[in-house]
């Protein structure tokens, strides 16, 4: 069901810029796993490799291995669609399809790519993608209004739906609770606990708490510099992480000494 | 009163007087502004519909100026709306989808030489004089035609040539408003490029184009000169673009008033009237105002049809 991510000696350019360098980690199945790090370090690049979707921006390339269960990802027949139908997203800000309602922004993935489906089929995705993103109870009686009249905690779980409405095997989520209140953020991370017995989870966060609360593993990324690239600098199970570090650096930023 | 307050209540309402000066004479300049700029609109709109609805009646919506002569009480111009709202329409088809293509291209696809070329010479045919747009598209139908032809299709290649680059223009301001992380939110779905260009950039800002695009009609539907080249001036009904001359309405106001007032016999009171022609162009006027005026008014429905709601 949900696959693992293998990642060898990645490096990231935009243009001739090297961002992120030599990144290699192992991304374990139905599991979380959380990127912390200073920001610019180069966490939201990463985990915009691992579905491509950083190609999205010109002159964004990279070298070295993402492996998806032992397929590489930068191979030359994948489809990079393809790649961003196996690994969803959910982005910062909420970011529901104004002109939709709250039942075809849960069906986007499918009318956007003109494929037909019953009705009795869409209603069933629609009710088991909102459940699964905890929203149905919310909104099952306004499926038909517009998703942008929702709070900003119910669009980002309608995100949440609509990513995981494709069947996705893993959800890269990129601060996912960044623009939400304590309430909404709570109702994301139990979500998220839900969530990883049938997706493999990879979360981006700058609240160390969160990273503590919800992930298995963490990884630590850090900067030398501005203009120099970020670096994995450790990376380890998330008790360990953040009670006893192997790096001094790694130390310093979850005892909040810098960052 | 302590010290403290004291000096907080200096603090506090100091420099009210000056400022209030400067917000009353800034209110003044800024309504004086307006009221400046409405004046004209206003005149203008009074003027057309006190001197046209006098002659705007069924019978000249619904006759040409076939057999009309001289003084007579009689003629219309059924001929130039057909004419306007054909070439218009000619002009649209060939103009909206070249237009809406290359700012598409320019937002979406566009970098490096090519795209700021393309740039420049959009910006450059902005400027385009509209008399040129009708002599290049006589030059251009008189090497397969032959000299001295006027045709409804090649007034629609002028104004499409005016047309495109205000669509391009408007069209790529609108694409470029909707927001990036639509598109990001649709690629991170397993959506192609062009299937997101489609069902998100172009559905989330349609209500614009649709403006854009209406006001680029509205831009071109009252040009003169260059259809005076192309599409030439006829009495007759022409319902063909690709056979004949064919009449317009800003040529009909312009031929009606170039014709002067009428001389008439002693007498004749009754049946001539020595100011038809003028009657006749601003008749014409008032009709070519109200088809812009329709044509906002439909913009203005689609854009309400297909906005985003929140509700």
């Amino acid at each position: 069901m949900s696959q693992r991510i293998d990642v060898t000696d990645l490096n990231i350019y935009y243009g001739d810029f090297l961002a992120v360098e030599g990144v290699s980690m192992a991304i374990q199945p139905s599991s979380v796993t959380a990127f912390i790090g200073p920001s610019g370090c180069g966490k939201s690049t990463f985990l915009r490799t691992l579905n491509r979707m950083h190609e999205v921006i010109p002159g964004a390339r990279v070298d070295g291995k993402v492996e998806l269960e032992g397929v590489d990802l930068y191979g030359p027949d994948i489809d990079p669609v393809a790649v961003r139908r196996n690994v969803g997203m959910v982005f910062q800000r909420p970011n529901p399809f104004p002109t939709m309602s709250i039942r075809d922004n849960v069906l986007a993935g499918v009318k956007l790519n003109n494929k037909k489906i019953a009705k009795s089929e869409a209603d069933e995705l629609v009710e088991s993608s909102l459940r699964g993103a905890n929203l149905w109870n919310e909104v099952k009686d306004r499926l038909h209004k517009p998703g942008s009249g929702l709070s900003g905690g119910q669009q980002q779980r309608l995100c949440i739906a609509r990513a995981i409405a494709v069947k996705p095997q893993v959800l890269l989520m990129d601060e996912p609770c960044s623009a939400l209140d304590p309430i909404s953020t709570l109702a994301i991370e139990d979500l998220i606990q839900q969530l990883k017995t049938s997706y493999t989870i990879v979360i981006v966060t700058h609240n160390m708490q969160q990273a503590a609360r919800v992930s298995d593993k963490t990884a630590f990324f850090n900067i030398a510099g501005t203009g120099k690239p970020g670096r994995l600098i450790e990376m380890d199970d998330t008790a360990t992480i953040f009670s006893a570090p192997q790096q001094k650096a790694t130390e310093d930023y979850v005892s909040g000494r810098f960052g | 009163m302590t010290a403290a307050t004291e000096a907080t209540h200096v603090l506090l309402a100091g420099g009210h007087k000056a400022r209030q000066r400067k917000d009353r004479t800034m209110t003044v300049l800024i309504w004086g502004a307006f009221v400046l700029a409405a004046v004209p609109l206003v005149s203008l709109l009074w003027v057309v519909i006190s001197k046209g609805l006098h002659r705007l009646n069924g019978s000249f919506l619904s006759h040409s100026m076939r057999n009309v002569f001289g003084g007579m009480d009689a003629g219309g111009a059924y001929h130039a709306i057909a004419g306007t709202l054909l070439i218009t329409l000619g002009a649209s088809v060939i103009a909206v989808p070249l237009g809406l293509l290359v700012a598409i291209y320019l937002v979406e696809y566009g970098r490096g030489p090519l795209a700021r070329a393309v740039t420049f010479f959009v910006d450059v045919m902005t400027g385009i004089p509209s008399i040129v747009a009708g002599l290049f598209a006589f030059a251009v139908f008189a090497i397969f035609f032959g000299p001295g032809i006027a045709l409804g299709v090649m007034g629609s290649v002028a104004l499409a040539l005016l047309m495109t680059p205000v669509v391009v223009r408007s069209c790529e301001e609108m694409l470029k408003l909707v927001p990036n992380e639509l598109r990001e939110a649709s690629y991170a779905l397993g959506v192609p490029k062009w299937l997101t260009i489609v069902k998100v950039v172009l559905r989330t800002s349609v209500a614009g184009l649709t403006t854009g695009i209406l006001l680029a009609v509205a831009r071109v539907v009252g040009e003169t000169a260059p259809l005076l080249i192309a599409a030439g001036t006829t009495a007759s009904i022409n319902f063909n673009l690709f056979s004949g001359r064919m009449m317009t309405l800003p040529v009909f106001i312009y031929d009606q008033y170039k014709q002067g007032p009428v001389p008439c016999r002693a007498g004749a009171a009754g049946v001539c009237i020595p100011t038809i022609n003028y009657e006749r162009a601003w008749a014409a006027a008032l009709t070519l105002v109200l088809i812009v005026v329709v044509l906002n008014l439909l913009g203005r429905l689609v854009t309400r049809l297909f906005a985003p709601k929140l509700r």
